[in-house]
């Protein structure tokens, strides 16, 4: 085992692929000779040559066609859209070709695309750097949709995206690349190094696409989230000091619903959290589903904390971004519901 | 003070008024002359203001271009050509008897997608429009097949989930039609592109209209062709009309489509689109190119869609009514003929015999394609077939979703079946 961050996860897994299987081609924005904006493909053009690490034009709708192209013609493309704010111009070409490529054609033709993207704020980066798109993609047919919350199934699952043999868009929280945060962007930055799932393997493993976790076992209540959030609603379990179970979705499409409706009905509360925006949010099906699945288990109405339905406000990044104290306020809604 | 005014394109004739396409500049066949396949696109800037032609006034093939096809390759091409034109007439008649709920014709294009599927090898991948079904033809795909896929009968290729015209044909290297337009210009140069990485000699070759031309994709297409000098060929083909706005819409006013190429540093050639022999010689040129490193080129093909957009279309409502017939660069089917029969390779007696067993094969196909069903009548899909295919493999919702269809058609069956027993 070795110690890794997010970014050096994300890395030893395009590595592990290149190197195992020569269809494997990774390409993007700044990703070929200077290793990416974020350092995640840094060294492999080195090690795999120009022709399997590729730098690319700015334009992420043809990135994204020329991605499609190279599935169809037998390749496994890796595509990094520099951040997941940018990958609006690539948005025909994933909904309307790549998400129903397979369909449209009964089988005859697919491409076995991963996208690769970060996403989320608490890094200062404005409406143009800290969206979390990822309810636009679950509401298309066709495509899987994956978060990892820490290095260890940061790998695991990219290297089961690239082996899939549909497209996936792989969100990679950015506040989290170099190590867990709970939400208090006062406190010293924690490494990675400090938490277990820092600890991850060299080689090749895979956690499979549509299996949610449960990071943290519990009776009394059940947090629903994914991402950077998994680590906030750690600090806010600990804040109210109640035994709350909480889940990490980490495959939003497909979706867990056994793990997750096995837990709320356990518990008869949930909570639901996520950085992204609230209105048609991704914590609406979640909530949905639950509501379908565990109505007759619930004690209390099922609560969502999310992003505000505004642009992520540079200014007021800390009053935005749904932190542990308001975690810690539905907690405790749901607990004294009856 | 001067204040500023939209300059809004207008077309040289509107319904009422006598056609025009003065605006066309067409030079004498034989004039362009043929660069070496590997010349830079700089220094044949030329051939995307020219035209390239080959059959003259009089039906006689001239000049450099000219690629010298044996007699018998050519009475294939009008057999390709007519059959094309056949079976588009039948699927619009089918369409309008209700039989298909849409369809879109080629007429008057004919040229394009049936030259340049000959020009290439079968190995190499095309990225079609939906206005290139010559393209399937040459390549031996059954009319039946064709036909199923409208029908969206038991044995459509889409399995019922494409509207008509939405072919593809993995087997004939020929990809999926979209309905977004212009979407399979860059994911061609991919292709290509994964063609490169893999060091094949294979080439990629995709099809627009000029009117989505206009869209980001062709941007992305040409960048990226340029960029990796990716081994593909990019067709626009300038029929005129893209459904009622003329080519001017597109930027057509400025400059030619083919002179969009050099700007991205990839040659552009146009080429009289309804010349047979000319499309065939400018492909097998750029394929040439393509397989020998030089990279993409974009060709123009000048024509003019005879027919409507589609069959929810009606051009009377935009377009003089004889444009078609003023048309100057005519039917490229009656030119390929008269180019034969001045050869001595065809005559009339031979061309209508050719007409009547064209004509007697679309309706033998089309027969044995409504035994394998219609939209109206019998044998069906299976509705619960449509949660296939979403995914590799079914994941648990679409599972689900599908036993609730299943259980409500059960219902239903049971009901209309109910109904008939008190009947």
């Amino acid at each position: 085992m070795a110690q890794m961050n997010m970014v050096q996860a994300i890395n030893s897994a395009l590595d592990v692929m290149l190197g195992r299987d020569p269809r494997v081609v990774v390409f993007g924005e700044d990703v070929g000779y200077f290793g990416g904006v974020f350092r995640c493909t840094d060294g492999l053009q080195r090690k795999y040559g120009e022709h399997r690490v590729l730098d690319t034009p700015i334009a992420e709708g043809g990135i994204v066609a020329a991605a499609i192209g190279m599935g169809v013609n037998g390749l496994r493309p890796v595509a990094e859209i520099q951040f997941a704010d940018y990958i609006y111009p690539a948005f025909d070409q994933i909904v309307s070709e790549l998400a129903r490529l397979r369909y449209r054609t009964a089988g005859d033709f697919c491409a076995p695309v991963t996208i690769r993207t970060p996403c989320g704020g608490g890094i200062r980066g404005g409406q143009t750097h800290s969206q979390s798109p990822e309810g636009v993609f679950t509401h298309v047919c066709g495509l899987k949709v994956v978060m990892p919350s820490n290095p260890y199934d940061a790998k695991g699952l990219l290297i089961s995206s690239i082996e899939n043999e549909d497209p996936v868009v792989f969100f990679e929280p950015k506040r989290i690349y170099n190590g867990p945060f709970d939400g208090d962007p006062h406190k010293p930055a924690v490494p990675w190094s400090t938490h277990p799932k820092g600890e991850v393997p060299e080689g090749h493993y895979a956690i499979p696409i549509g299996k949610a976790e449960i990071v943290r076992p519990g009776k009394d209540a059940t947090l629903l989230t994914y991402g950077t959030m998994v680590h906030v609603a750690e600090a806010a379990v600990r804040l109210v000091g109640v035994d709350a179970e909480i889940i990490d979705v980490r495959t939003m499409v497909p979706l867990d619903v056994d793990t997750l409706c096995t837990s709320v009905c356990k518990t008869g509360r949930c909570v639901i959290v996520h950085e992204a925006t609230r209105f048609s949010g991704f914590g609406a099906e979640l909530s949905a589903t639950v509501q379908e699945e565990c109505f007759w288990h619930l004690e209390a109405p099922i609560q969502r904390v999310t992003g505000w339905d505004t642009p992520y406000p540079h200014a007021f990044e800390w009053d935005y971004f749904p932190g542990p104290a308001r975690i810690a306020a539905a907690l405790r809604g749901v607990m004294e519901a009856r | 003070m001067t204040q500023s005014r939209l300059h809004v394109p207008h077309p040289p004739a509107r319904p009422g008024e006598k056609p025009d396409f003065s605006y066309l500049e067409i030079p004498p066949a034989g004039r362009a002359a043929r660069p070496d396949t590997l010349a830079s696109a700089l220094e044949i800037e030329q051939l995307g203001t020219g035209m390239v032609r080959v059959l003259d006034e009089h039906g006689q093939a001239v000049g450099p271009w000219n690629p010298h096809l044996e007699p018998e390759e050519l009475q294939v091409a009008l057999r390709h050509m007519l059959l094309t034109r056949r079976f588009d007439e039948r699927m619009q008649r089918m369409q309008r008897q209700g039989r298909i709920s849409f369809y879109m014709k080629s007429t008057g294009e004919e040229a394009v997608a049936v030259a340049q599927a000959m020009a290439l090898q079968p190995g190499d991948m095309l990225f079609p429009s939906y206005r290139t079904q010559g393209l399937f033809i040459v390549r031996g795909k059954s009319l039946v097949d064709l036909m199923c896929q409208c029908l969206s009968n038991t044995r459509d290729m889409c399995r019922g989930r494409q509207m008509p015209i939405m072919y593809h044909w993995a087997e004939g290297n020929i990809f999926s039609i979209s309905g977004n337009l212009a979407t399979q210009f860059p994911q061609a140069v991919g292709w290509a592109m994964a063609a490169a990485i893999k060091g094949e000699d294979r080439i990629a070759s995709s099809w627009i209209g000029e009117g989505a031309s206009a869209e980001a994709d062709f941007h992305h297409a040409l960048t990226f062709a340029a960029v990796y000098q990716a081994p593909v060929i990019l067709n626009v083909v300038n029929n005129q009309w893209a459904i009622s706005s003329f080519q001017g819409f597109a930027g057509g006013e400025r400059r030619t489509f083919a002179q969009r190429g050099p700007g991205y540093g990839i040659p552009g050639v146009r080429v009289d689109g309804n010349d047979f022999l000319a499309v065939h010689a400018v492909t097998r040129w750029a394929a040439e190119r393509a397989r020998a490193r030089g990279g993409p080129t974009l060709i123009e093909h000048v024509t003019y869609r005879a027919a409507a957009h589609s069959t929810s279309d009606d051009p009377s409502r935009y377009r003089p009514k004889e444009e078609w017939q003023a048309w100057p660069l005519g039917d490229p089917i009656t030119r390929l003929k008269e180019h034969l029969i001045g050869l001595g390779e065809w005559s009339e007696e031979r061309h209508a015999a050719l007409e009547k067993e064209l004509e007697a094969h679309v309706t033998a196909c089309w027969k044995e394609a409504i035994t394998y069903g219609t939209l109206s009548e019998g044998p069906t899909l299976d509705p619960v077939s449509m949660f296939e295919d979403v995914f590799h493999e079914m994941p648990q919702h679409l599972k689900r979703q599908r036993e609730e269809l299943r259980r409500l058609l059960a219902e239903q069956h049971a009901a209309a079946q109910a109904a008939a027993a008190e009947g």
